[in-house]
């Protein structure tokens, strides 16, 4: 412990970084995305609060989710929607989502020398009207996927992710294949498993559940009926919709 | 005269700007960023800028931070373990990778695209940090473009490979890290070059980068030759990156073939190490277990090994 005393040697050193537990998880389908996050955070074995937003609405159709060190996500999620309100102010839309991935990658990699210690993972709707996710490590390499899982219990939820979405290591029944896109109700139950899942096994992961749903331009919504207290976050009319359904989870 | 005197001048209203502009330049004021290029339009007024944390080594506290393999327990883990290769024959440049990329001993993604795909002309492959390799050869990219622009002619892959070599090398010792080939057709015929972030350039006919890379030489080495048909030549990079997916932990899951061809480079396929093994490309699986099975006493035929039915 350094104590400004010249009798023994010391050593200082700059760390600026802590890790603030928590999951988030995104899945993409052919006309929705979902991406998702708890809202826990905590610094070693104490809980700081039981509600910090780690998902963020950007625009009508895109939602990003932040993970690792909380002050970091929090300062790159608002220079993100800067950078996407500069855009709009030049361009008079909003950015596509591939763009968007592409400003986060520049983003990250300008501190390749003094990392965001953040992971971050982009859902919404493509140009084309699909669903899709992108994934990112710190430093801004990214990779477009159906499915992508986050931070502390990431190793719990991406193996249950790969066998509900990507279907590995099943095998499909006589005569049938697997689905190529699942219907967004079983994709909102398996994404409500994996957080009531990995709450019960990860010290970190709790208290709250926020899920983001984007919705393509024009794309019925009676599957989202069935779900107590969605709330539209949509701004323009005739466009990709965002809805958020919030939920709790165990705070034990 | 006037724009000379306030290029200069300590005082006078242009120097205010200036000061001002550079005080914030540094992450979220160059006028650039206004516009839709997003973080590439810096390379209008040469390279992009990066922020530096203000500490007297600012490549040890990179370190500290980012190094996992002198202290696993570091918070940001950057992306490991690969395998590629790509070599040049008479039919032109066959690039393959595997796609596994591991943090520590977990396996991060399955499904990382290896080869990025520079140019129609130009491939390159990734080894060592994942966002280096993407976000350099995207950068190489776009410098080409700009090449062709200016001269009103494809640039060489010499060329290109020099580029990217003197870029990596003006950042030597600040921690990049990447081992790359770059493949592609210019007037010269095909053509392989390994660049890495040592600075290291290098003309060849035969590369493998990555943790893999051993296994990759011991079979691209035993079947390779200049006069190779397409067909034997993509098959021995796929064999190879199987048998690197099989024996190296860090290297499997899927592998990518790319074939460069005079017209440019074709994606040729996607291909599970798991069924390289038990059926090979077209039924024959490239597992040891299924040739030698039924050819001895220790590997009897499998229904010698069953014990009768009891009446």
């Amino acid at each position: 412990m350094p104590d400004g005393s010249f009798s023994h040697p010391q050593q200082r050193q700059f760390n600026p970084y802590t890790e603030n537990g928590g999951t988030i998880l995104a899945i993409a389908g052919k006309d929705f995305s979902v991406i998702a996050g708890d809202t826990r955070q905590s610094e070693g074995y104490s809980i700081q609060t039981r509600y910090a937003p780690k998902v963020f609405r950007l625009t009508d159709r895109a939602v990003l989710a932040v993970n690792g060190f909380a002050a970091d996500g929090n300062m790159f999620v608002k220079k993100v929607q800067q950078r996407l309100e500069w855009y709009r102010h030049a361009h008079a839309k909003d950015m596509p989502l591939g763009a968007i991935a592409r400003l986060i990658q520049t983003m990250l990699y300008g501190r390749r020398f003094f990392p965001y210690y953040v992971y971050n993972i982009l859902g919404g709707i493509e140009e084309d009207g699909t669903g899709a996710v992108y994934s990112f490590d710190p430093v801004g390499s990214y990779e477009r996927e159906a499915c992508r899982a986050a931070g502390a219990a990431q190793s719990l939820v991406q193996p249950f992710l790969d066998n509900q979405i990507y279907f590995k290591n099943q095998q499909a029944p006589a005569g049938q294949s697997h689905p190529l896109h699942l219907p967004l109700s079983d994709v909102l139950a398996i994404v409500i498993d994996s957080f009531t899942s990995a709450t019960e096994r990860h010290i970190e992961v709790g208290d709250g559940l926020e899920i983001y749903v984007v919705l393509t331009k024009g794309r019925p919504t009676q599957d989202l009926e069935g779900y107590r207290g969605v709330k539209e976050l949509t701004t323009r009319p005739d466009g990709d919709r965002v809805f958020l359904i919030q939920r709790e989870l165990k705070k034990d | 005269m006037d724009s000379f005197v306030d290029q200069y001048s300590k005082n006078s209203a242009t120097a205010e700007i200036r000061r001002a502009k550079e005080m914030f330049e540094e992450e979220d004021g160059m006028d650039a960023m206004w516009g839709s290029q997003a973080g590439f339009a810096t390379v209008a007024s040469g390279l992009p800028k990066f922020t530096i944390p203000a500490v007297p080594d600012p490549s040890s506290f990179l370190r500290l931070h980012t190094d996992d393999h002198a202290d696993p327990s570091c918070r940001i883990k950057i992306k490991h373990g690969t395998t590629t290769l790509a070599f040049r024959y008479q039919g032109g440049v066959v690039v393959a990778v595997d796609s596994r990329a591991t943090a520590g001993s977990y396996v991060a993604s399955g499904t990382v695209k290896k080869v990025i795909e520079i140019n129609p002309y130009l491939l390159g492959t990734m080894a060592g940090g994942a966002a280096d390799c993407q976000y350099w050869e995207t950068y190489l990219g776009i410098q080409c473009r700009l090449h062709e622009l200016r001269n009103r002619e494809r640039i060489s892959v010499a060329a290109a490979s020099k580029y990217l070599s003197n870029l990596v090398y003006s950042y030597k010792g600040m921690g990049l890290s990447m081992g790359t080939m770059i493949c592609g057709w210019d007037k010269t015929g095909p053509a392989v070059f390994y660049v890495d972030s040592d600075g290291t350039r290098l003309k060849g006919d035969l590369f493998s980068v990555g943790s893999g890379s051993t296994f990759a030489y011991g079979v691209l080495d035993q079947g390779y030759r200049w006069d190779l048909t397409d067909e034997e030549a993509l098959e021995l990079g796929r064999r190879s990156i199987y048998a690197a997916g099989h024996r190296d932990a860090f290297s499997g899951n899927t592998i990518n073939l790319y074939h460069v061809k005079e017209d440019g480079w074709e994606f040729i396929g996607n291909y599970d190490v798991s069924k390289m093994h038990y059926e090979g490309p077209n039924g024959v699986g490239y597992a040891y277990e299924l040739r030698v099975q039924g050819k001895s006493s220790a590997n009897p035929p499998p229904d010698a090994t069953e014990v009768p039915a009891q009446a």
